[in-house]
């Protein structure tokens, strides 16, 4: 079995595998139920009256209430999104677990990516700096020089 | 028998303006972090954010506390309209009783409505509370805290004052005192009637 087969067969089991996963894996959106919906919404929502918990994890009374709420509107047909802009409307982007990314909340997620950039840049101006292309190339003095001395070395005694 | 280095041709300015570069390199980032941080670190991490203001109130109508009837706001349509979330349990509530009481009798009689709605607590609770105090604004519950839901509540005493158009014209988290509900009743009195 030549090298480029094995690797094909590879490949294909490879294939074959995440083929077998995917069919596995339960559920597009039909299975799900209609608390899983409620509870994708809720882990998203900062619970009002907790410190750090959100609304699906807290057995707190209002967040309580506000599950109720969730799956009242997702059953009077409003999209997640809609769900979470009513919550956003009312208690601010504060409520939202993840801030949206944008305006000003991009800046965590930029700034680092803008600083290995710079840090890139910065290193590459660098080795170029160090490494100035005129000290490689001998003039014709040296080529001379340098050749004087390599006969001086090779002349026996 | 020594291969001399020969010397290296530099620019003889680039060392200087290089080191004008690193400077700015250095000091423009931490000056952008000292700025950043000076914006944030005065914020109060507790602050909660007042949603709502200069938004259309959300409507309700909500059973009375002592049974028969309801209070509906949108019969409220038109009139300043002071709405306060309370619980019995509450100690700040406690607290902005007297507040709320004297701001009550001043402004009744020109057509300001109050309306206690309870939070998170039982109608019978509620009742000892407003025989104790004898508040005699309406006072309504909440089944299901629907309605504090939908004012964006956080927890209690909270207080909205509604405009005559409908809109939330003041929201104060946390228990009001005479000078802000005096100040915002008579700017919600001063705002145009709807047409």
């Amino acid at each position: 079995m030549s090298g480029r087969t094995r690797l094909w067969l590879l490949l294909a089991a490879a294939a074959a595998v995440v083929a077998l996963a995917a069919v596995l894996t339960p559920g597009g959106g039909d299975a799900r139920t209609a608390d899983d919906r409620v509870r994708d919404i809720a882990s998203g929502l900062r619970c009002p009256v907790c410190q750090n918990l959100s609304v699906a994890d807290s057995p707190s009374a209002l967040a309580r209430e506000m599950r109720s709420e969730i799956a009242a509107r997702l059953r009077a047909g409003d999209t997640p999104d809609e769900v979470r802009d009513f919550f956003v409307e009312r208690y601010g982007e504060w409520v939202l677990l993840a801030p949206t990314r944008e305006g000003l909340n991009l800046l965590p997620w930029l700034v680092p990516i803008a600083g290995v950039l710079f840090g890139l840049g910065a290193w590459a101006m660098l080795v170029r700096r160090r490494s100035s292309p005129e000290a490689e190339t001998p003039t014709p003095a040296e080529r001379r020089q340098i050749q004087a001395e390599l006969d001086a070395l090779e002349e026996p005694g | 028998m020594r291969i001399e280095a020969p010397p290296r041709s530099h620019a003889p300015e680039a060392p200087r303006r290089s080191r004008w570069r690193t400077v700015a390199l250095v000091v423009v980032p931490l000056g952008a972090f000292a700025l950043l941080l000076a914006a944030s670190l005065g914020r109060d991490p507790r602050a909660l954010p007042s949603e709502l203001v200069g938004d259309p109130a959300p409507v309700f109508a909500l059973p009375n506390l002592e049974g028969g009837g309801t209070v509906d706001m949108a019969d409220l349509r038109g009139q300043v309209v002071v709405v306060n979330f309370w619980a019995s349990w509450c100690l700040e509530c406690r607290d902005e009783h007297p507040a709320l009481d004297a701001a009550w009798d001043r402004y009744r009689e020109r057509g300001v409505v109050f309306v206690g709605v309870l939070f998170e607590d039982t109608v019978g609770e509620g009742l000892v509370f407003a025989d104790e105090f004898e508040t005699d604004w309406p006072l309504v519950h909440d089944p299901g805290s629907r309605t504090a839901i939908a004012y964006g509540v956080f927890g209690v005493p909270e207080t909205f004052v509604i405009a005559p158009d409908g809109t939330v014209a003041a929201k104060r988290v946390g228990p009001v005192d005479y000078t802000w509900l005096t100040t915002e009743i008579e700017g919600a009195l001063r705002a145009p009637e709807p047409a």
